[in-house]
């Protein structure tokens, strides 16, 4: 799993509001180098919740300054600040461990990249209409 | 995105380069972030919805969540194209319903509805108010067009979907080259004429 996966991975159980951002509870994450499409990062930039983000990049061990506080039109055209943000995006892989709803506990496993989002027929929330 | 284990570890063996996978049931609602997507495909999944497997489970409540969810996690402006093999009418009649009713505008378009084996069922949605699906497939000559629209009333203009159109099955040029392709394997066949790969008259 990509952290840029990880950033709109929800918790949508039952009861549960926001169920964002998971946390990541990493126990084996892997480097792979991809090719760099500066074009589809500035496409994705504006559209990534920052600060899941860097609670991502911490969670998994990454140094918390790979990234900067906020994001800025400004550093759209820095190609350094944007080949940063395709290795944080794109090369980081998550391989094996959980990800855990920061209001419920709920747990979703992580196995060979794969995160388990299954939930059962009784935890989906009920349908309003 | 897959209910199945098994098909997730094939889909991990090949090459996803930009993609990624999770496992996750479609009929529990689709676990993203609002406004994320610009747009989303799906490829023979939509009709497993259709089928309780448990006793907890309905299919219209299943339906439901899958079309609410992902009128949620769309942007605005997005689309989505969905292709399924409903195994009655009425499953397609169902699904596309559910669409309706969810607040997506378009259709379903059915590709080559007289050929049983290139047959194909997609689901076309959309935000506008005036959209349209595209125009369906179909073979040469074969009629009136069959998409059947389910929300949008308004008739606006026509808008028809970017890329190429596939050539359509059994024209004159695919006759021909099935020809020529079987006299190559020794097999007999009828010479060309005039009449080869003509439509015939409509006779009732």
């Amino acid at each position: 799993m990509r952290l840029l996966t990880h950033n709109v991975l929800r918790c949508a159980i039952k009861g549960v509001e926001e169920g964002y951002p998971l946390s990541i509870e990493a126990s084996e994450v892997q480097m792979e180098e991809s090719p760099f499409r500066p074009d589809f990062v500035k496409h994705i930039a504006p559209t990534l919740n920052w600060p899941a983000l860097r609670q991502a990049v911490k969670q998994v061990g990454l140094p918390e300054d790979m990234l900067p506080e906020a994001v800025s039109d400004a550093l759209l055209g820095d190609e350094a600040f944007l080949r940063a943000l395709h290795r944080v995006l794109m090369d980081v892989h998550v391989v094996a461990g959980a990800l855990v709803c920061p209001e419920s506990g709920r747990r979703f496993p992580i196995a060979h990249g794969i995160p388990d989002m299954m939930i059962a027929e009784g935890e989906c929330p009920r349908d309003d209409k | 995105m897959d209910i199945s284990t098994d098909m997730l570890d094939v889909a991990n063996e090949r090459e996803t380069d930009h993609g990624d996978l999770a496992h996750h049931d479609m009929g529990t609602g689709l676990p993203f972030r609002p406004s994320t997507f610009d747009g989303v495909i799906s490829v023979s999944a939509l009709q497993w919805l259709c089928y309780a497997q448990t006793s907890e489970q309905s299919a219209k409540a299943r339906l439901m969540r899958f079309f609410s969810s992902l009128y949620t996690v769309l942007k605005r402006g997005a689309r989505a194209a969905l292709q399924f093999y409903p195994e009655t009418p009425e499953q397609a009649v169902l699904i596309s319903s559910c669409a309706a009713q969810a607040g997506f505008t378009g259709g379903l378009v059915v590709d080559y509805p007289n050929s049983a084996k290139a047959k194909k069922y997609y689901l076309c949605l959309s935000f506008e108010h005036g959209y349209r699906a595209p125009q369906a497939l179909e073979q040469e000559g074969a009629g009136a067009a069959t998409g059947v629209r389910v929300a949008d009333r308004e008739r606006q203009q026509q808008r028809r979907q970017k890329g190429k159109k596939r050539e359509a099955i059994k024209s004159k040029d695919w006759v021909l080259a099935k020809k020529s392709r079987q006299r190559q394997q020794g097999k007999e066949t009828r010479p060309d004429s005039k009449y080869t790969g003509r439509k015939r008259k409509d006779k009732f």
